[in-house]
């Protein structure tokens, strides 16, 4: 075991057991892997939905047996598919999310595809949202058969300055995801657009204000703007819901309310590497505890691993110090991108930490980032990875 | 009125390339084969009532752009995915 792991389980008291299983969203279906107690040996199943592009694939850690999994094909319109029963059986949702109608004479929003998808409180069970492309967010009441927008945020005002035009949007298309929900307060809710920033709601979504001070917009010129950001993930974590941390397109943050500035923790990378990226991972039992994979985000934003030379670092300090972790990673000429939900952490002890890269590989460590191992090759732009523990 | 269906539909309908559906005009028909098989309509008509980029649909073959197009029973419906890169 690493230092950093033993120091890890040495925290907690305590060593979970039990099954992974992993969720992998690609953009040719979803894939699952199945680790035996040890998470050394993996059995891959798949594919599922094959063709189709998968943005995203949770279970439901309230029941654990219900999947939802966001989809599109390159032909057919976005929707979501839902199984009650662990994936045995998937019937598609009565009413995916969609935007209201507009007007006569009105220009109206349309659903490009369902981004994120993130389950409700614990005292909720059955309410799940989902984030958008454009902009949008949705919430159902009945498991994910049927969705009813956010009108709080979708109708707002401000929604249209908030998200900018289509220009503004990023090659994919702008999102909204990050959703992330007090485990104190159901109705306490935050979200982060790319492009629009991280917002907050304290009444369940019928208003939202801006949450983006002291962080960074450089593409936006003059003093800094109250939103119009670029947060690539933003994670809250539940055992400390006052601290939220953030990886944005400029720079890794983090936030300690009631306060509400985002302070710059990425300087503490050494400035070879930078603080851009897109996933930030949170350690399930250390608030202090959180992952990136830092990519290069110079001259025209190449989006790769960085040198070619790819690595996880982690701060095991709130981001006061950081470490590379590339043990096991190839050593050179490998030029892969994480996405934002493609890096994620299970809750066992030490914690295994995932990721797929858009060349196809998932790579994964059973010691907390100290040594990585290739789990599969050759599977279709991987999107999302989402991890479970399947009792034990 | 007989329908022929793409392959990327075709989860909706059993298989099937060719089905049955009623309507005067292309919304019409569109909502029965909604009715018909659920699901159907929003993964080629979007909510804004266009019909979807990479979505055509032809009716004895020219293409539709509008969903108000009046059809008689006599009509052929042809639905192609198409162009939808890579």
């Amino acid at each position: 075991m690493a230092p950093n792991a033993r120091s890890a389980a040495k925290r907690t008291g305590s060593r979970r057991a039990g099954a992974v299983m992993l969720f992998v969203g690609t953009r040719k279906g979803a894939f699952t892997l199945r680790a035996d107690a040890a998470r050394r040996r993996w059995q891959i199943g798949g594919p599922h939905f094959l063709g189709q592009i998968v943005n995203h694939l949770v279970l439901d850690p309230r029941d654990g047996r219900t999947l939802l999994c966001a989809a599109r094909a390159g032909h057919l319109g976005p929707t979501v598919f839902r199984s009650r029963d662990f994936g045995h059986s998937w019937r598609e949702a009565a009413r995916p999310p969609a935007f209201p109608k507009a007007a006569p004479g009105e220009k109206g929003l349309s659903v490009g595809h369902v981004f994120w998808l993130q389950p409700g409180h614990a005292s909720q069970p059955g309410v799940w949202y989902a984030g958008t492309s454009p902009q949008g967010l949705f919430r159902s009441e009945d498991g994910g058969d049927t969705w009813e927008g956010v009108a709080g945020f979708n109708a707002h005002p401000m929604r249209t300055q908030w998200v900018g035009g289509e220009q503004e949007a990023p090659p994919d298309g702008a999102t909204l995801h990050s959703i992330n929900i007090d485990p104190r307060e159901p109705r306490h809710l935050y979200i982060g657009m790319s492009i629009g920033g991280a917002f907050e709601s304290t009444d369940g979504g019928r208003d939202w204000r801006p949450l983006n001070r002291d962080c960074a917009a450089d593409f936006i010129p003059g003093p800094a703007p109250e939103y119009g950001h670029d947060v690539h993930c933003m994670r809250l974590h539940p055992l400390r819901p006052e601290r939220l941390y953030q990886q944005n397109h400029c720079g890794i943050y983090r936030m300690e309310r009631p306060e509400g500035r985002w302070q710059r923790i990425g300087k503490a990378m050494p400035k070879k590497i930078g603080d851009i990226g897109f996933p930030l991972v949170l350690h399930p039992r250390d608030p202090d505890t959180v992952w990136v994979f830092p990519m290069d985000g110079g001259t025209v934003w190449p989006r790769v691993s960085v040198g070619g030379k790819p690595a996880a670092y982690v701060t095991r300090d709130a981001g006061k110090t950081w470490q590379r972790q590339d043990k096991g990673l190839p050593e050179r000429q490998a030029w892969f991108t994480v996405k934002r939900q493609a890096m994620c952490a299970d809750a066992r002890d030490p914690v295994g930490v995932y990721f797929g890269t858009t060349s196809g590989e998932l790579w994964a460590s059973r010691t907390e980032g100290a040594r990585w191992a290739c789990l599969a090759r050759h599977l279709p732009h991987i999107y999302s990875v989402e991890a479970a523990a399947l009792g034990g | 009125m007989r329908i022929v269906v793409p392959s990327q539909l075709r989860d909706y309908t059993g298989g099937a390339g060719v089905v049955e559906a009623e309507g005067g005009s292309l919304g019409a028909l569109l909502a029965d084969l909604d009715r018909r098989y659920p699901g159907m309509r929003f993964r080629m008509i979007d909510e804004q009532e266009a019909i979807r980029r990479h979505i055509k649909i032809f009716v004895n073959r020219e293409q539709a752009v509008r969903l108000d197009l009046p059809l008689g029973e006599e009509d052929e419906i042809v639905i192609v995915g198409a162009l939808s890169g890579g």
